[in-house]
Protein backbone atom coordinates (compact mmCIF):
# COMPACT_ATOMS: atom_id res chain seq x y z
CA UNK A 1 0.00 0.00 0.00
CA UNK A 2 2.82 1.93 0.29
CA UNK A 3 2.59 3.19 -3.50
CA UNK A 4 -0.46 4.95 -2.98
CA UNK A 5 0.61 6.85 -0.22
CA UNK A 6 3.32 8.10 -2.16
CA UNK A 7 0.76 9.15 -5.21
CA UNK A 8 -1.12 10.79 -3.20
CA UNK A 9 1.04 12.61 -1.56
CA UNK A 10 2.92 14.12 -4.39
CA UNK A 11 0.73 16.78 -6.70
CA UNK A 12 0.30 14.47 -9.72
CA UNK A 13 1.90 14.92 -12.96
CA UNK A 14 -1.25 14.11 -14.85
CA UNK A 15 -4.68 14.12 -13.10
CA UNK A 16 -7.83 12.96 -15.06
CA UNK A 17 -11.14 14.03 -12.82
CA UNK A 18 -14.49 12.34 -13.46
CA UNK A 19 -14.06 12.83 -17.19
CA UNK A 20 -17.27 12.18 -19.27
CA UNK A 21 -16.74 11.61 -22.73
CA UNK A 22 -19.02 9.85 -25.06
CA UNK A 23 -18.63 9.44 -29.21
CA UNK A 24 -22.02 9.98 -30.54
CA UNK A 25 -24.76 7.44 -28.34
CA UNK A 26 -21.90 5.73 -27.26
CA UNK A 27 -20.42 6.50 -23.95
CA UNK A 28 -16.81 6.11 -23.62
CA UNK A 29 -15.92 7.53 -19.85
CA UNK A 30 -18.53 8.00 -17.59
CA UNK A 31 -16.54 9.39 -14.51
CA UNK A 32 -12.79 8.30 -14.90
CA UNK A 33 -10.31 9.86 -12.32
CA UNK A 34 -6.72 9.15 -12.96
CA UNK A 35 -3.79 10.57 -11.31
CA UNK A 36 -0.06 10.03 -12.63
CA UNK A 37 2.67 10.08 -10.58
CA UNK A 38 5.84 12.03 -11.08
CA UNK A 39 8.72 9.66 -11.78
CA UNK A 40 6.21 6.77 -11.78
CA UNK A 41 5.80 4.18 -14.39
CA UNK A 42 1.42 4.52 -14.85
CA UNK A 43 -0.33 1.40 -16.56
CA UNK A 44 -3.50 2.29 -17.90
CA UNK A 45 -4.71 -1.95 -18.25
CA UNK A 46 -8.22 -2.86 -19.73
CA UNK A 47 -10.22 -4.79 -22.29
CA UNK A 48 -10.10 -4.04 -25.80
CA UNK A 49 -11.94 -1.25 -26.49
CA UNK A 50 -12.47 0.37 -22.93
CA UNK A 51 -10.85 3.57 -24.42
CA UNK A 52 -7.65 3.49 -23.11
CA UNK A 53 -6.31 4.73 -26.45
CA UNK A 54 -8.74 7.41 -26.23
CA UNK A 55 -7.38 8.38 -22.40
CA UNK A 56 -4.43 8.97 -24.50
CA UNK A 57 -5.98 11.80 -27.04
CA UNK A 58 -7.68 13.77 -24.05
CA UNK A 59 -4.52 13.91 -21.83
CA UNK A 60 -2.67 14.97 -25.18
CA UNK A 61 -5.77 17.50 -25.79
CA UNK A 62 -6.55 16.10 -29.14
CA UNK A 63 -9.58 15.59 -27.94
CA UNK A 64 -11.72 17.25 -25.75
CA UNK A 65 -14.44 15.99 -22.81
CA UNK A 66 -17.60 16.63 -22.54
CA UNK A 67 -17.20 16.86 -18.38
CA UNK A 68 -14.68 16.38 -16.30
CA UNK A 69 -10.86 18.53 -16.43
CA UNK A 70 -7.84 16.98 -17.07
CA UNK A 71 -4.59 18.88 -16.08
CA UNK A 72 -0.99 18.04 -17.49
CA UNK A 73 1.85 19.95 -15.36
CA UNK A 74 -1.58 21.74 -13.86
CA UNK A 75 -2.58 22.93 -16.79
CA UNK A 76 -6.53 22.24 -17.70
CA UNK A 77 -5.66 20.57 -21.20
CA UNK A 78 -9.25 21.57 -22.35
CA UNK A 79 -8.84 24.99 -22.19
CA UNK A 80 -5.61 25.72 -23.70
CA UNK A 81 -5.33 27.48 -27.21
CA UNK A 82 -3.17 25.87 -30.33
CA UNK A 83 -0.20 27.94 -29.19
CA UNK A 84 -0.44 26.85 -25.57
CA UNK A 85 -1.15 23.16 -26.25
CA UNK A 86 1.69 22.79 -29.03
CA UNK A 87 3.67 24.29 -25.82
CA UNK A 88 2.80 21.69 -23.79
CA UNK A 89 2.91 19.03 -26.25
CA UNK A 90 6.65 19.71 -26.24
CA UNK A 91 7.16 18.45 -22.84
CA UNK A 92 5.31 15.35 -23.71
CA UNK A 93 6.23 12.33 -25.76
CA UNK A 94 3.59 10.15 -27.43
CA UNK A 95 4.67 6.29 -28.88
CA UNK A 96 1.71 5.56 -31.51
CA UNK A 97 1.13 1.91 -31.45
CA UNK A 98 2.44 1.69 -34.96
CA UNK A 99 5.17 3.93 -34.70
CA UNK A 100 4.15 6.50 -37.05
CA UNK A 101 7.22 7.40 -38.29
CA UNK A 102 7.05 9.66 -41.33
CA UNK A 103 7.16 7.44 -44.78
CA UNK A 104 8.88 10.11 -46.60
CA UNK A 105 12.13 10.06 -44.85
CA UNK A 106 14.78 8.52 -43.01
CA UNK A 107 15.46 7.06 -39.76
CA UNK A 108 17.63 10.01 -39.35
CA UNK A 109 15.35 12.78 -40.48
CA UNK A 110 12.44 11.44 -38.68
CA UNK A 111 14.38 11.05 -35.34
CA UNK A 112 15.59 14.74 -36.20
CA UNK A 113 12.44 16.56 -37.25
CA UNK A 114 11.13 17.79 -34.17
CA UNK A 115 14.36 19.19 -33.22
CA UNK A 116 14.33 20.95 -36.86
CA UNK A 117 10.78 21.74 -36.41
CA UNK A 118 11.37 23.51 -32.78
CA UNK A 119 15.12 24.35 -32.07
CA UNK A 120 17.65 25.76 -34.43
CA UNK A 121 20.41 23.62 -33.71
CA UNK A 122 23.66 23.59 -35.99
CA UNK A 123 23.48 20.75 -37.95
CA UNK A 124 26.67 19.04 -36.15
CA UNK A 125 25.41 19.03 -32.94
CA UNK A 126 22.08 18.02 -34.19
CA UNK A 127 23.34 15.02 -35.97
CA UNK A 128 25.03 14.56 -32.37
CA UNK A 129 22.36 14.46 -30.80
CA UNK A 130 20.14 12.20 -32.97
CA UNK A 131 23.08 9.52 -33.22
CA UNK A 132 22.89 9.66 -29.29
CA UNK A 133 19.12 8.97 -29.39
CA UNK A 134 19.45 6.08 -32.41
CA UNK A 135 22.64 4.24 -29.94
CA UNK A 136 20.12 4.52 -26.65
CA UNK A 137 17.26 2.47 -28.49
CA UNK A 138 20.39 0.43 -30.70
CA UNK A 139 19.55 1.32 -33.72
CA UNK A 140 22.16 3.53 -34.57
CA UNK A 141 23.76 2.04 -37.21
CA UNK A 142 20.18 2.13 -39.03
CA UNK A 143 19.87 5.65 -39.05
CA UNK A 144 20.07 5.83 -42.84
CA UNK A 145 17.26 2.98 -43.49
CA UNK A 146 13.46 4.27 -44.54
CA UNK A 147 10.69 3.45 -42.31
CA UNK A 148 9.45 0.86 -45.19
CA UNK A 149 12.74 -1.09 -44.64
CA UNK A 150 12.29 -1.53 -40.58
CA UNK A 151 10.64 -4.55 -38.33
CA UNK A 152 7.71 -3.55 -36.69
CA UNK A 153 9.82 -4.15 -33.25
CA UNK A 154 12.34 -1.47 -35.00
CA UNK A 155 10.26 0.94 -36.14
CA UNK A 156 8.38 1.34 -32.77
CA UNK A 157 12.25 1.91 -31.11
CA UNK A 158 12.67 4.51 -33.76
CA UNK A 159 9.79 6.17 -33.20
CA UNK A 160 10.91 5.91 -29.05
CA UNK A 161 14.03 7.47 -30.02
CA UNK A 162 12.23 10.26 -32.01
CA UNK A 163 9.65 10.28 -28.58
CA UNK A 164 12.41 11.50 -26.56
CA UNK A 165 14.82 13.19 -28.51
CA UNK A 166 12.56 16.24 -27.05
CA UNK A 167 13.80 14.99 -24.04
CA UNK A 168 10.31 15.03 -22.78
CA UNK A 169 9.59 14.93 -18.73
CA UNK A 170 6.22 12.08 -19.41
CA UNK A 171 6.29 9.94 -22.23
CA UNK A 172 2.92 8.35 -23.01
CA UNK A 173 2.86 4.80 -24.39
CA UNK A 174 0.05 3.21 -26.50
CA UNK A 175 -0.25 -0.35 -26.95
CA UNK A 176 3.66 -0.50 -27.08
CA UNK A 177 4.23 -4.17 -27.24
CA UNK A 178 1.34 -4.98 -29.75
CA UNK A 179 2.34 -7.41 -32.36
CA UNK A 180 6.12 -7.88 -30.98
CA UNK A 181 8.41 -11.03 -30.97
CA UNK A 182 9.42 -11.71 -27.49
CA UNK A 183 12.74 -10.41 -28.25
CA UNK A 184 11.55 -7.14 -29.70
CA UNK A 185 9.20 -6.95 -26.39
CA UNK A 186 12.01 -7.73 -24.00
CA UNK A 187 14.24 -4.87 -25.97
CA UNK A 188 11.14 -2.16 -25.61
CA UNK A 189 10.58 -3.27 -22.16
CA UNK A 190 13.85 -2.58 -21.01
CA UNK A 191 13.96 0.77 -22.86
CA UNK A 192 10.85 1.93 -20.82
CA UNK A 193 12.26 0.69 -17.66
CA UNK A 194 15.61 2.48 -18.92
CA UNK A 195 14.18 5.43 -20.15
CA UNK A 196 12.27 6.11 -16.85
CA UNK A 197 15.14 5.59 -13.90
CA UNK A 198 18.03 7.02 -16.33
CA UNK A 199 16.14 10.15 -17.60
CA UNK A 200 13.88 10.06 -14.55
CA UNK A 201 10.75 10.47 -17.19
CA UNK A 202 7.50 9.69 -15.97
CA UNK A 203 5.59 6.95 -18.17
CA UNK A 204 2.00 6.08 -18.72
CA UNK A 205 1.67 2.56 -20.64
CA UNK A 206 -1.54 1.68 -22.06
CA UNK A 207 -1.75 -1.58 -22.94
CA UNK A 208 -3.19 -5.03 -22.19
CA UNK A 209 -0.43 -6.98 -21.76
CA UNK A 210 -0.57 -8.17 -18.01
CA UNK A 211 2.56 -10.32 -17.89
CA UNK A 212 4.74 -7.03 -19.32
CA UNK A 213 3.35 -4.74 -17.27
CA UNK A 214 3.56 -6.52 -13.97
CA UNK A 215 7.28 -6.25 -14.42
CA UNK A 216 7.37 -2.82 -14.46
CA UNK A 217 4.60 -0.85 -13.61
CA UNK A 218 4.64 1.05 -10.36
CA UNK A 219 0.99 1.75 -10.51
CA UNK A 220 -1.92 0.19 -12.33
CA UNK A 221 -5.86 1.41 -13.10
CA UNK A 222 -7.63 -1.17 -14.80
CA UNK A 223 -10.41 -0.05 -16.76
CA UNK A 224 -13.84 -1.34 -17.72
CA UNK A 225 -16.97 0.24 -18.90
CA UNK A 226 -15.97 3.87 -18.67
CA UNK A 227 -14.58 3.76 -15.15
CA UNK A 228 -11.59 2.29 -13.37
CA UNK A 229 -12.40 -0.83 -11.56
CA UNK A 230 -9.56 -1.46 -9.66
CA UNK A 231 -6.08 0.69 -9.04
CA UNK A 232 -3.44 -0.83 -7.35
CA UNK A 233 0.12 -2.16 -7.87
CA UNK A 234 0.49 -5.42 -9.63
CA UNK A 235 0.79 -7.84 -6.89
CA UNK A 236 -2.40 -5.92 -5.20
CA UNK A 237 -4.00 -5.82 -8.47
CA UNK A 238 -3.50 -10.01 -8.69
CA UNK A 239 -4.65 -10.54 -5.50
CA UNK A 240 -8.18 -8.52 -6.10
CA UNK A 241 -10.93 -10.78 -5.31
CA UNK A 242 -13.22 -8.84 -7.59
CA UNK A 243 -14.96 -10.81 -10.57
CA UNK A 244 -13.52 -8.26 -13.43
CA UNK A 245 -10.13 -7.84 -12.36
CA UNK A 246 -9.96 -11.61 -11.63
CA UNK A 247 -10.78 -12.45 -15.19
CA UNK A 248 -8.57 -9.63 -16.29
CA UNK A 249 -5.61 -10.81 -14.77
CA UNK A 250 -5.91 -14.18 -15.22
CA UNK A 251 -7.32 -13.79 -18.94
CA UNK A 252 -10.64 -16.24 -18.43
CA UNK A 253 -12.54 -16.03 -21.16
CA UNK A 254 -15.77 -15.87 -19.95
CA UNK A 255 -16.74 -13.85 -16.55
CA UNK A 256 -18.04 -10.35 -16.23
CA UNK A 257 -16.85 -9.07 -19.61
CA UNK A 258 -18.36 -11.77 -21.79
CA UNK A 259 -17.32 -14.07 -24.34
CA UNK A 260 -20.02 -13.45 -26.82
CA UNK A 261 -21.24 -10.12 -28.26
CA UNK A 262 -25.13 -9.44 -27.31
CA UNK A 263 -27.40 -11.08 -29.32
CA UNK A 264 -30.71 -12.87 -29.64
CA UNK A 265 -31.35 -15.88 -28.70
CA UNK A 266 -29.23 -18.62 -29.81
CA UNK A 267 -32.15 -21.41 -30.39
CA UNK A 268 -34.49 -18.94 -31.63
CA UNK A 269 -32.26 -17.38 -34.03
CA UNK A 270 -31.33 -20.49 -35.62
CA UNK A 271 -34.73 -22.24 -35.72
CA UNK A 272 -36.25 -19.06 -37.27
CA UNK A 273 -37.61 -19.44 -40.45
CA UNK B 1 -39.68 14.03 -45.63
CA UNK B 2 -41.37 16.58 -48.30
CA UNK B 3 -39.27 17.33 -51.21
CA UNK B 4 -39.08 20.90 -50.21
CA UNK B 5 -37.37 19.83 -47.03
CA UNK B 6 -34.84 17.23 -48.84
CA UNK B 7 -34.20 20.17 -50.71
CA UNK B 8 -33.55 22.57 -47.99
CA UNK B 9 -31.39 19.82 -45.95
CA UNK B 10 -29.68 19.62 -49.04
CA UNK B 11 -28.43 23.07 -49.47
CA UNK B 12 -27.82 23.27 -45.94
CA UNK B 13 -25.71 20.12 -45.99
CA UNK B 14 -23.52 22.18 -49.51
CA UNK B 15 -23.50 25.45 -47.29
CA UNK B 16 -22.22 23.59 -44.50
CA UNK B 17 -19.26 22.39 -46.91
CA UNK B 18 -18.44 25.52 -48.54
CA UNK B 19 -17.88 26.65 -45.22
CA UNK B 20 -15.17 24.18 -44.00
CA UNK B 21 -13.63 24.48 -47.24
CA UNK B 22 -13.66 27.98 -47.27
CA UNK B 23 -12.35 27.78 -43.43
CA UNK B 24 -9.34 25.67 -44.42
CA UNK B 25 -8.61 27.80 -47.23
CA UNK B 26 -7.72 30.78 -44.81
CA UNK B 27 -6.10 28.27 -42.51
CA UNK B 28 -3.65 26.92 -45.51
CA UNK B 29 -3.44 30.77 -46.30
CA UNK B 30 -2.41 31.66 -42.75
CA UNK B 31 0.68 29.13 -43.11
CA UNK B 32 1.71 30.15 -46.72
CA UNK B 33 3.69 32.41 -45.34
CA UNK B 34 5.60 30.15 -43.08
CA UNK B 35 5.64 27.45 -45.96
CA UNK B 36 7.17 30.38 -48.12
CA UNK B 37 10.13 30.35 -46.01
CA UNK B 38 11.00 26.58 -46.06
CA UNK B 39 12.03 26.91 -50.23
CA UNK B 40 13.38 23.30 -50.07
CA UNK B 41 9.68 21.73 -49.21
CA UNK B 42 8.55 24.16 -51.51
CA UNK B 43 10.61 22.70 -54.31
CA UNK B 44 10.09 19.51 -53.94
CA UNK B 45 5.90 20.26 -54.32
CA UNK B 46 6.48 22.38 -57.42
CA UNK B 47 8.68 19.08 -58.57
CA UNK B 48 6.12 16.97 -57.61
CA UNK B 49 2.73 18.50 -58.97
CA UNK B 50 5.09 20.40 -61.69
CA UNK B 51 7.97 18.25 -63.41
CA UNK B 52 5.97 14.58 -62.71
CA UNK B 53 3.44 16.26 -64.51
CA UNK B 54 5.31 17.42 -68.06
CA UNK B 55 5.26 14.68 -69.77
CA UNK B 56 1.32 14.01 -69.59
CA UNK B 57 0.64 17.37 -70.31
CA UNK B 58 2.93 17.98 -73.34
CA UNK B 59 2.27 14.84 -74.69
CA UNK B 60 -1.60 15.88 -74.44
CA UNK B 61 -0.77 19.22 -75.56
CA UNK B 62 0.70 18.23 -78.34
CA UNK B 63 -1.94 15.97 -79.64
CA UNK B 64 -5.19 18.52 -78.62
CA UNK B 65 -2.49 21.22 -80.89
CA UNK B 66 -2.77 18.52 -83.62
CA UNK B 67 -6.47 17.66 -83.75
CA UNK B 68 -7.04 21.69 -83.48
CA UNK B 69 -4.81 21.86 -86.88
CA UNK B 70 -6.75 19.31 -88.54
CA UNK B 71 -10.61 19.98 -87.40
CA UNK B 72 -9.46 23.81 -88.00
CA UNK B 73 -8.02 23.65 -91.33
CA UNK B 74 -10.96 21.71 -92.48
CA UNK B 75 -13.40 24.22 -90.80
CA UNK B 76 -11.33 27.31 -92.62
CA UNK B 77 -10.44 25.70 -96.02
CA UNK B 78 -14.82 25.89 -96.38
CA UNK B 79 -14.38 29.59 -96.19
CA UNK B 80 -11.19 29.69 -97.89
CA UNK B 81 -9.27 31.24 -94.92
CA UNK B 82 -6.82 28.76 -93.86
CA UNK B 83 -4.20 31.13 -93.20
CA UNK B 84 -6.13 32.26 -90.04
CA UNK B 85 -5.28 28.67 -88.59
CA UNK B 86 -2.56 29.83 -86.46
CA UNK B 87 -4.72 32.30 -85.22
CA UNK B 88 -7.92 30.35 -84.51
CA UNK B 89 -5.56 27.93 -82.74
CA UNK B 90 -3.54 30.22 -80.60
CA UNK B 91 -6.47 32.34 -78.66
CA UNK B 92 -8.68 28.92 -78.82
CA UNK B 93 -5.65 27.54 -76.90
CA UNK B 94 -4.26 30.18 -75.12
CA UNK B 95 -7.87 31.99 -73.81
CA UNK B 96 -9.71 27.96 -73.01
CA UNK B 97 -8.23 24.89 -74.11
CA UNK B 98 -4.78 25.39 -72.20
CA UNK B 99 -6.20 26.50 -69.01
CA UNK B 100 -9.17 24.39 -68.95
CA UNK B 101 -7.35 20.84 -70.53
CA UNK B 102 -4.61 21.49 -68.05
CA UNK B 103 -6.47 21.80 -65.18
CA UNK B 104 -8.02 18.39 -65.80
CA UNK B 105 -5.29 16.83 -66.17
CA UNK B 106 -3.28 18.32 -63.08
CA UNK B 107 -6.53 17.08 -61.52
CA UNK B 108 -5.95 13.60 -62.94
CA UNK B 109 -2.34 13.24 -62.19
CA UNK B 110 -1.11 15.76 -60.02
CA UNK B 111 -4.57 15.90 -57.48
CA UNK B 112 -5.36 12.04 -57.47
CA UNK B 113 -1.49 11.86 -55.74
CA UNK B 114 -1.84 14.97 -53.25
CA UNK B 115 -4.76 13.78 -51.53
CA UNK B 116 -3.72 9.98 -51.66
CA UNK B 117 -0.45 10.91 -50.19
CA UNK B 118 -2.49 13.42 -47.58
CA UNK B 119 -5.05 10.58 -46.57
CA UNK B 120 -2.41 7.79 -46.52
CA UNK B 121 -0.81 10.00 -43.74
CA UNK B 122 -3.53 10.39 -42.14
CA UNK B 123 -5.02 6.70 -42.27
CA UNK B 124 -1.15 6.11 -40.64
CA UNK B 125 -1.21 8.17 -38.05
CA UNK B 126 1.70 10.69 -39.45
CA UNK B 127 -0.56 13.79 -39.25
CA UNK B 128 -1.51 13.48 -35.65
CA UNK B 129 2.01 12.33 -34.68
CA UNK B 130 3.26 15.45 -36.30
CA UNK B 131 0.46 17.41 -34.62
CA UNK B 132 1.27 15.38 -31.21
CA UNK B 133 4.90 16.84 -32.12
CA UNK B 134 3.49 20.36 -31.72
CA UNK B 135 4.29 20.41 -35.57
CA UNK B 136 0.96 21.58 -37.41
CA UNK B 137 0.49 19.76 -40.24
CA UNK B 138 -1.24 21.79 -42.61
CA UNK B 139 1.90 24.03 -42.36
CA UNK B 140 3.95 21.08 -42.81
CA UNK B 141 2.16 19.33 -45.43
CA UNK B 142 -0.27 20.65 -46.64
CA UNK B 143 0.56 24.79 -47.20
CA UNK B 144 3.79 23.53 -49.40
CA UNK B 145 1.87 21.23 -51.45
CA UNK B 146 -1.29 23.59 -51.96
CA UNK B 147 1.39 26.55 -52.94
CA UNK B 148 2.83 23.83 -55.05
CA UNK B 149 -0.22 22.92 -56.97
CA UNK B 150 -0.65 26.61 -57.29
CA UNK B 151 2.42 27.58 -58.95
CA UNK B 152 2.64 24.87 -60.88
CA UNK B 153 -0.66 25.20 -62.92
CA UNK B 154 0.10 28.56 -64.85
CA UNK B 155 3.46 26.81 -65.71
CA UNK B 156 2.10 24.11 -67.00
CA UNK B 157 -0.66 26.04 -68.93
CA UNK B 158 1.90 27.67 -70.48
CA UNK B 159 3.85 25.06 -71.11
CA UNK B 160 0.40 23.31 -72.61
CA UNK B 161 -0.23 26.37 -74.72
CA UNK B 162 3.10 26.71 -76.92
CA UNK B 163 3.38 22.81 -77.55
CA UNK B 164 -0.65 22.91 -78.44
CA UNK B 165 0.64 25.66 -80.99
CA UNK B 166 3.44 23.87 -82.22
CA UNK B 167 1.52 20.77 -83.05
CA UNK B 168 -1.35 23.01 -84.90
CA UNK B 169 1.57 24.30 -86.99
CA UNK B 170 2.84 20.69 -87.68
CA UNK B 171 -0.84 20.01 -89.17
CA UNK B 172 -1.03 23.59 -90.87
CA UNK B 173 2.85 24.37 -92.08
CA UNK B 174 4.25 20.66 -92.45
CA UNK B 175 1.20 18.50 -93.80
CA UNK B 176 -1.18 21.37 -95.13
CA UNK B 177 1.07 23.57 -96.74
CA UNK B 178 0.34 26.82 -95.03
CA UNK B 179 3.40 29.41 -95.87
CA UNK B 180 5.64 29.55 -91.99
CA UNK B 181 5.45 33.34 -92.32
CA UNK B 182 1.67 33.68 -92.95
CA UNK B 183 0.90 31.10 -89.80
CA UNK B 184 3.49 32.67 -87.37
CA UNK B 185 2.85 36.83 -88.56
CA UNK B 186 -0.90 36.09 -88.33
CA UNK B 187 -0.64 34.24 -85.22
CA UNK B 188 1.31 37.14 -83.27
CA UNK B 189 -0.56 39.77 -84.75
CA UNK B 190 -3.87 38.41 -83.80
CA UNK B 191 -2.58 37.18 -79.87
CA UNK B 192 -2.98 40.47 -77.48
CA UNK B 193 -1.60 41.17 -73.93
CA UNK B 194 -5.59 40.45 -73.10
CA UNK B 195 -5.85 36.83 -74.45
CA UNK B 196 -2.68 35.46 -72.11
CA UNK B 197 -3.97 37.86 -69.25
CA UNK B 198 -7.47 35.82 -69.46
CA UNK B 199 -5.10 32.39 -70.05
CA UNK B 200 -3.16 33.14 -67.06
CA UNK B 201 -6.04 33.95 -64.69
CA UNK B 202 -8.04 31.33 -65.50
CA UNK B 203 -4.97 28.49 -64.60
CA UNK B 204 -4.59 30.93 -61.47
CA UNK B 205 -8.05 30.44 -60.18
CA UNK B 206 -8.11 26.90 -61.95
CA UNK B 207 -4.65 26.19 -60.07
CA UNK B 208 -6.02 27.39 -56.46
CA UNK B 209 -9.26 25.37 -57.39
CA UNK B 210 -7.78 22.16 -58.13
CA UNK B 211 -4.75 22.66 -55.03
CA UNK B 212 -7.21 23.53 -52.88
CA UNK B 213 -9.89 20.30 -53.55
CA UNK B 214 -7.15 17.80 -53.60
CA UNK B 215 -5.05 18.97 -50.15
CA UNK B 216 -8.78 19.49 -48.59
CA UNK B 217 -10.28 16.19 -49.62
CA UNK B 218 -6.84 14.57 -48.54
CA UNK B 219 -6.76 16.43 -44.99
CA UNK B 220 -10.17 15.21 -44.21
CA UNK B 221 -10.03 11.23 -46.24
CA UNK B 222 -11.80 8.79 -43.55
CA UNK B 223 -8.44 7.20 -42.21
CA UNK B 224 -9.00 4.00 -43.72
CA UNK B 225 -8.27 2.14 -47.40
CA UNK B 226 -11.93 2.78 -48.92
CA UNK B 227 -11.97 6.49 -46.68
CA UNK B 228 -8.22 7.64 -49.35
CA UNK B 229 -9.83 5.52 -52.30
CA UNK B 230 -12.92 7.67 -51.80
CA UNK B 231 -10.50 11.04 -51.50
CA UNK B 232 -9.37 10.22 -54.76
CA UNK B 233 -12.29 10.35 -56.62
CA UNK B 234 -14.02 12.68 -55.42
CA UNK B 235 -10.65 14.88 -56.48
CA UNK B 236 -10.79 14.57 -59.48
CA UNK B 237 -14.98 14.66 -59.76
CA UNK B 238 -15.20 17.82 -57.88
CA UNK B 239 -12.55 19.10 -59.72
CA UNK B 240 -13.63 18.39 -63.06
CA UNK B 241 -16.90 19.87 -62.19
CA UNK B 242 -15.50 23.39 -60.56
CA UNK B 243 -13.56 23.88 -63.25
CA UNK B 244 -15.63 23.60 -66.14
CA UNK B 245 -17.92 25.82 -63.87
CA UNK B 246 -15.31 28.17 -62.50
CA UNK B 247 -14.40 28.46 -66.80
CA UNK B 248 -17.72 29.66 -67.68
CA UNK B 249 -18.18 32.17 -65.11
CA UNK B 250 -14.55 33.45 -65.60
CA UNK B 251 -15.29 33.66 -69.71
CA UNK B 252 -18.49 35.05 -69.26
CA UNK B 253 -16.73 37.76 -66.92
CA UNK B 254 -13.93 38.50 -69.80
CA UNK B 255 -16.37 38.82 -73.27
Amino acid sequence: MSDRTEVSSQPPLIDVQDVHYAVGTHSVFSGLNVRVAVGKITAIMGPSGTGKTTLLRLIMGQIVPQSGRISVFGQDVGALKRRELYALRQRVGLLFQNGALLTGMSVFDNVAFPVREHARLPEPVLRKLVLMKLQAVGLRGAAELMPSELSGGMARRVALARAIVMDPEVLLYDEPFVGLDPISKGVILRLIQSLNKTLHITSVLVSHDVQEISAIADHTYLLSSGVVVADGNPAELKQDASAVVHQFMTGAPDGPVPFHYPAADYNAQLLER
Amino acid sequence: MSASAARGQAIRSNLIKIGAVTRFLLRVLGQALPALSRPRLLIEQIYNAGARSLVIIMLCGLFVGMVLGLQGYDLLARFGSESALGVAAALGLIRELGPVLTALLFAGRAGTALASEIGLMRATDQLTAMEMMAVDPVRYVVAPRFLGGFIAMPLLTAIFDCIGIYGTQLIGVVMMRIPTGTFWSQTVNAVELRDIREGVIKSLVFGLACSLIAVYEGYYAEPTAEGVGLATTRTVVTSAVMVLMLDYVLTAAFL
